[in-house]
């Protein structure tokens, strides 16, 4: 059984903080397939369109019958340990600083052999594992291993820490207090055991509903934080960036405007210096820091979620200039991602529909209660996931974009 | 569509001049220096100039950015016959067997089979972080334990599957250690016990320090020619009686509890007239003491299972029941890369040749050489085999 993870100790500020570094990173091309299903939590293989055999590793034709139609395919996610290990000598520096290391060699249910991370409650060869596909600390796709039902602290086991997001034992900054979805996602991050949770507040002077039920929840600290004011990032980031270990970037600001509009690129511009540029002044301020604190004990720093609009990936007329913003956001999102990688640091991005607020009153539903998107940030830090999608219009456009990005385009609107 | 007839025979194709360039654990210079001193050697031992080597056939992990072509010219060859065997463990198999059929030909008369690796600090890291695609992909992101990781694997599904135990292995390991101290050009120079085996510490359990080779810098070389060939250069030869190789056999086992030479054995003692028995000594790919037990199985000197019980059954040091990795083997001369899978040859060329000094093997006639190499993901995927007889 997994120990449970121990509340860490005060740093000692003399001590020097272990720096960076990742588990080896290369891979061929085709095994970013195995990325693409990571990134989404889902668990896929290469499948033979001719033969209809799973194949691993990945190849560029099937060695059954040589068909180079091998497209990755959702499977199966069992299968049987069938050999393991525990590596106590590498000479790659990351592991080194992990060792023992438990692998093991899995027969899957689809077919084919794979060598995997193994969780420590795994029982011995023979046993039934539960398989899935692994963003690790470089942001590359492996295979990780678990028992089949739960064990208590399962999640405290310290190779799949590495690779998750778990706030547990971690410090939070949540950027914008007055949101709708500061109170759930405080009040959820509480429950899975956050260390502490700073929201940012604008002009703490002006009262907001959600003030009270914040301040309520033990480990709650409000901050100062005008997204629009480089000072007051860069001053929040002097006070706390060294304490961040997950930053949730909840920053939004929905205004309709039409393009032909006379006022809408003011709109465009507000909406633009508060969002986009808000992401900007952040990833100055709390990026750095956050990357330099990646290897910083069992609680270091993990995560960057951006809790974006799903009308980013294609534009939605009726919220053309959120739509042009979040946009705008993913661009430097994934931009972020890659500046945060030598931490390893994971980017998260929540791609959401219309939120069940004000500012989407007349949009119809489905929408997405904030608990809802709330929920779907928590487990996704929990599963060290990439890129989420939160509720039915999210999933859909999610669906349609891999299908037809043309089609999702030409509906829009109508 | 014919199926293959069988394979004609190797008759008149003798090696000469065993060479051993003695291993350093580390080395500044680079492979081409190893490989230099090489030719160099076999140049001498054959009593001529390195350019009358008309055939070329060279093994190395480190000779990057060159090929093999390119060796011609940084060592003053013209050969009419080149070869470039990347395959570790049974590079050095594969050589004999590419340079036989060419000096059979007359495709080429003396071919130089030469086997070169460097060892720099922290080479052995690069070579295993970019050693295959699969690798790569598949194998490294876990642990990055290297062959010691890959291979626990495939030992400790061995032992459940068999009952093979560490103190068989260690009795393979400490056999070896024995030879290797009458060997000079040994690395490992200090006795080993079984204490000391099992209480060493752990590398990647199953496997602990001494189940792991030393990876070092050496280089390992033979010539390969016509009989009639040796005799007008005056040099003392062994024959080659026959010789297999095999990729990727088995590929339906789920864990490797097998090599390609289960295929191809019949064939090789069909060949060169003898059964298992009739060997006075064998020299096994050695990279981990498992594989040497999965040889002899595999090599039909017990049948499959059997080899734990072999091993119980057996004593290993040159003067025992049966005499293995006389050198001392890959486990305590070192590892030097691809030469590593030349060892075997060059040792049971000088068991043949009687020029195996405080080692040799008593009326040492017919010797077995076995080759295995190149863990592409989860299992070795080449093996080779050849048996050698004295003149």
């Amino acid at each position: 059984m997994t120990e449970p993870l121990a509340r860490p100790k005060r740093k000692n500020p003399l001590a020097r903080t272990t720096q960076p570094l990742l588990p080896p990173q290369a891979r061929s091309r085709k095994a970013h397939g195995f990325t693409l299903a990571a990134a989404t939590g889902r668990f896929m293989l290469q499948c033979c369109g001719e033969c209809g055999r799973y194949t691993y590793p990945a190849r560029e034709a099937c060695p059954n019958c040589l068909s180079s139609d091998l497209t990755f395919q959702d499977a199966p996610t069992g299968g049987a340990l069938l050999s393991e290990t525990r590596i106590e000598v590498t000479s790659d520096p990351y592991f080194r600083e992990h060792m023992p290391w438990r692998t093991g060699m899995v027969q899957l249910d689809c077919g084919p052999v794979a060598v995997v991370h193994l969780h420590g409650d795994c029982g011995g060869p023979g046993s039934r594992l539960k398989l899935s596909l692994q963003l690790d600390r470089a942001g590359q796709a492996v295979f990780f291993a678990k028992p089949v039902s739960e064990v208590p602290h399962m999640e405290d086991d310290p190779q799949w820490r590495e690779m998750t997001a778990d706030p547990k034992h971690r410090r939070i900054l949540i950027t914008d207090g007055r949101g709708p979805l500061a109170l759930p996602l405080a009040q959820a991050l509480k429950k899975a055991g956050a260390a502490r949770i700073f929201v940012g507040v604008a002009d703490r002077w002006k009262p907001f509903d959600q003030q009270a039920p914040l301040e309520a929840i033990e480990g709650v600290e409000l901050v100062d934080l005008d997204l629009t004011s480089e000072r007051s990032v860069q001053d929040l980031a002097m006070d706390i960036g060294a304490k961040v270990e997950i930053l949730i970037n909840t920053a939004d600001h929905v205004r309709p405007a039409h393009l032909f509009d006379a006022g809408a690129a003011n709109a465009a511009r507000e909406a633009m210096d508060h969002t986009v540029m808000g992401l900007m002044r952040l990833a100055q301020a709390f990026g750095p820091v956050m990357r330099s604190r990646g290897a910083d004990g069992a609680t270091g720093a993990v995560a960057w979620v951006n809790v974006l609009s799903v009308h980013g990936l294609s534009n939605a007329p009726q919220f053309g200039v959120h739509s042009a913003t979040h946009a705008a956001c993913l661009s430097l999102s994934q931009w972020l991602r890659t500046e945060l990688r030598p931490g390893g640091i994971r980017v998260l991005n929540a791609f959401a529909g219309p939120l069940d607020t004000e500012w989407f009153q007349m949009v119809p539903p489905p929408k997405v209660a904030p608990k809802a998107l709330a929920d779907a940030v928590l487990d996704g830090l929990k599963r060290g996931l990439e890129d989420i999608y939160v509720g039915d219009v999210a999933k859909d456009i999610e669906a349609r974009l891999f299908d037809n990005p043309k089609a999702v385009e030409r509906e829009a609107g109508q | 569509m014919v199926f293959s007839r069988a394979r004609q025979s190797y008759d008149g194709v003798v090696l000469a001049v065993p060479v051993t360039v003695p291993y350093q654990r580390y080395s500044i210079e680079t492979a081409h220096w190893w490989m230099g001193k090489a030719l160099r050697a076999l140049a001498d031992g054959a009593g001529i100039s390195h350019r009358d080597f008309d055939g070329f056939s060279v093994a190395s992990f480190t000779m990057g950015p060159d090929v093999a072509v390119a060796l011609t010219q940084h060592f003053g060859l013209s050969p009419r016959h080149i070869d470039h065997v990347p395959m570790g463990g049974a590079a050095g198999i594969v050589s004999l067997r590419r340079a036989a059929r060419a000096v059979q030909a007359g495709d080429a008369d003396i071919v130089a089979c030469v086997a070169a690796d460097t060892n720099r600090v922290d080479s052995f890291r690069s070579l295993l972080a970019g050693f295959s695609r699969f690798s790569q992909d598949a194998v490294y992101p876990y642990g990055a334990g290297g062959a010691n990781g890959s291979f626990a694997l495939i030992a400790r599904h061995y032992m459940d599957r068999y009952g093979a135990t560490r103190e068989d292995f260690g009795k393979l390991c400490v056999a070896q250690r024995d030879n290797a101290l009458r060997n000079p050009d040994a690395l490992m120079k200090k006795p080993l016990t079984l204490e000391q085996y099992m209480s060493a510490r752990a590398i990647a359990e199953p496997f602990h320090l001494f189940d792991c080779v030393m990876p070092c810098a050496g280089a390992e070389a033979f010539l390969v020619m016509r009989e009639e060939t040796a005799t007008s250069l005056k040099l003392p030869f062994v024959r080659l009686l026959s010789a297999i190789e095999r990729h990727n056999a088995f590929a339906e086992d789920p864990v490797q509890v097998r090599g390609g030479w289960v295929v191809d054995r019949d064939e090789l003692y069909g060949m060169a007239g003898s059964a298992p028995g009739d060997m006075d000594f064998v020299q096994t790919y050695d990279d981990y003491a498992v594989i040497s037990m999965m040889q002899f199985e595999d090599l039909g000197f017990c049948a499959k299972g059997e080899g734990p019980d072999f091993v119980r059954q057996h004593t290993f040091t040159v003067d025992g029941s049966f005499p293995h990795n006389t050198s001392g083997g890959q486990l305590s001369v070192g590892q030097a890369g691809a030469a590593g899978g030349h060892l075997g040859i060059t040792e049971a060329m000088r068991q043949l040749l009687g020029t195996a000094e405080g080692r040799q093997v008593k009326n040492a006639k017919l010797g077995l050489v076995s080759g295995f190499g190149m863990i592409n993901y989860d299992r070795g995927l080449a093996s080779a085999a050849a048996i050698l007889a004295r003149a």
